[in-house]
């Protein structure tokens, strides 16, 4: 499962940053008379309803796809693991306050989130990321936190504190090493959700804004004409199904290598 | 005070108390005790009897809720730690005061070569990385770690529980410092290790000349170790002494039963071990008057009124009613 994961994860990672070599075709370049043809020898995926190549939008779209997913994901991990940190390791009224706003977030719907500041900035690349980073920061601040309270009493810490170490050191040196296998685990089992988040805001014209190919984006547009070129819907969401699978599958593997309990399962 | 008799610890009159939901515990009341220089002062009690709040106190590192409500502690007669800003106490910790903990499993960190945790210990020395790597290639030997140098490359996990005790303590004590806390580190010992491990902090401590406090609930351990020791109930210094005074004749009611209930000390089979009747008091509702009343089996009228601190002998003092008069 592991290298099948893998070999989906690197095909997708391939063809994305390669795109500008795969692409026969521009896949923004309009043209109307090859509109709505199926799949064929000139067009391996067919095109869509402004003529457009599928094959190229959806391996551009992959590029959009990875960079938001990629991007946000490490972005939301940095400020995870700060959030948290301070939570678990800092005063009480902090870590208060803090589990608030990570409980206010939560309660909100992705959807209604993502409305909220898609009206206040705009359907951006930047509100997409924006959206992602918001919904999964909490998820894992209050993970590092948890370990982060776990671990202010372990010995080792005790032992550094009582000989003298800063908490910054205590924190960078003997907390966050110790506790970061965990969390790094869970982002690569995300990066899938963040492509779908993606494609559903594409695919709801709050992400990406037409003519960037996005895998949502080439969805909405399929969506329109599902009853007489299914192949644009398939074009699509294949590409987004194959990347949560790959992504799922690696992610979970790498899970049992860091875990050895679960090993032989 | 002469600095040069002075101590290597002094704490007067020192009371810890806790704000807890259910209202103020007092942890400490009214603890005082010294620690010569160059000599070994062990603690005994119960657990719960305030052993680890006075360690983090001395530290500095109450809890938040925590709070020296009064007294002094004095590091070498002229610092009084109580008063030291966050930053100096730490500028002390690892430096004039070192700790040994209980856990020999925990204490290393399990990410970081022993060599890289040596080295990190010393980063107040300034010394260079080589040299820094030869104190501790020093110091393992001296505790009598095999084959050092390769040593220091390896994980915590790769030593055994002994040996990362005496890991513990050879990174104690890098830094010589005036004073080293022990909190029962022999404690996850097993008993052959156990004195092969006290026969070497007392070798270090003799050799490095630091003043040490032994905490440990072990009372084998203590008349073999230490000089002086101290024996602490519910918070409270009931008895203290030279470990020959107390163990020849302690004149608390405590320590009498305390040394009575040692196994060690039972020459006969017995079906049952010998126990203290009772539990410890609630420390929120401290009771007025002797802290060991309800316990006690001398208990009478006057010791419902706080005990003097009674000095039987140089050095010897028992806070009791009964202390004095021969009549305990």
């Amino acid at each position: 499962m592991g290298v099948f994961g893998l070999a989906l994860v690197l095909l997708v990672l391939v063809s994305a940053l390669f795109a500008s070599l795969l692409a026969v075709h521009d896949p923004t370049r309009i043209m109307p008379q090859d509109r709505f043809q199926g799949p064929s020898l000139t067009h391996l995926l067919g095109t869509d309803h402004l003529g457009r190549d599928l094959l190229a939008r959806v391996l551009y779209g992959g590029r959009i796809a990875l960079m938001v997913a990629v991007g946000s994901t490490l972005v939301s991990l940095v400020l995870g693991i700060i959030l948290g940190l301070l939570a678990g390791y800092g005063p009480r009224w902090l870590d208060a306050l803090l589990l608030l706003a990570f409980d206010a977030l939560k309660s909100f719907p992705v959807i209604m989130l993502a409305l909220t500041l898609v009206t206040l900035f705009g359907p951006s690349l930047l509100s997409v990321v924006l959206v992602v980073v918001m919904v999964s920061v909490p998820g894992y601040a209050r993970i590092i936190r948890t370990q982060t309270l776990a671990m202010k009493t372990a010995e080792h810490v005790m032992a550094a504190r009582s000989m003298g170490a800063s908490t910054a050191r205590i924190l960078r040196v003997h907390v966050l090493p110790n506790i970061i296998g965990p969390i790094l685990i869970l982002a690569s089992m995300d990066v899938p959700v963040v492509v779908g988040i993606e494609a559903g805001l594409s695919f709801l014209g709050l992400g990406v804004r037409p003519p960037t190919p996005s895998w949502g984006t080439i969805l909405n547009d399929g969506f329109a004409n599902i009853r007489d070129s299914s192949w644009i819907v398939i074009a699509g969401g294949l590409p987004i199904i194959l990347t949560t699978l790959g992504f799922t599958f690696l992610g979970e593997t790498l899970r049992d290598v860091f875990d050895p309990r679960l090993k032989g399962r | 005070m002469d600095r040069i008799t002075a101590p290597t610890l002094q704490i007067d009159g020192l009371s810890v108390s806790f704000a807890t939901e259910a209202g103020r515990l007092q942890a400490l009341r009214d603890v005082s005790f010294a620690v010569p220089k160059g000599r070994i002062t062990g603690i005994v009690g119960e657990s719960g009897c305030g052993k680890s709040t006075l360690i983090n106190a001395i530290l500095g590192l109450l809890a938040d809720n925590g709070e020296v409500t009064s007294g002094a502690i004095l590091l070498e007669g002229k610092q009084d730690l109580t008063r030291l800003s966050p930053r100096e106490m730490r500028d002390l910790r690892g430096l004039r005061i070192s700790t040994v903990f209980q856990d020999p499993m925990g204490a290393l960190n399990p990410v970081l070569s022993v060599g890289r945790q040596m080295r990190d210990i010393q980063y107040r020395s300034g010394l260079t990385r080589k040299e820094k790597d030869a104190r501790s290639v020093e110091m393992l030997r001296q505790v009598r770690i095999p084959d050092p140098e390769k040593r220091l490359t390896q994980y915590p996990h790769e030593f055994s529980g002994g040996m990362k005790q005496r890991v513990a303590i050879a990174m104690a004590l890098m830094m010589r410092p005036a004073l080293l806390i022990a909190d029962e580190p022999t404690t996850a010992l097993d008993a052959t290790l156990e004195v092969a491990t006290i026969e070497l902090m007392k070798e270090l401590q003799q050799q490095i000349g630091c003043a040490v406090l032994f905490i440990s609930h072990h009372l084998g351990v203590i008349a073999e170790l230490c000089d002086e020791m101290i024996v602490m109930y519910a918070g409270e210094v009931v008895e203290k002494g030279s470990v020959r005074q107390i163990f020849k004749g302690a004149r608390h009611p405590y320590t009498q039963a305390l040394l009575e209930c040692d196994p060690a000390r039972l020459h006969e089979r017995v079906k049952r071990l010998p126990t203290i009747p009772g539990t410890l008091p609630d420390l929120k509702n401290r009771p007025q008057g002797c802290i060991f009343r309800d316990r006690c089996a001398k208990a009478g009228p006057e010791c419902t009124a706080a005990p003097p601190d009674v000095e039987l002998a140089p050095g010897h003092v028992a806070r009791c009613w009964h202390a004095a008069g021969g009549a305990a």
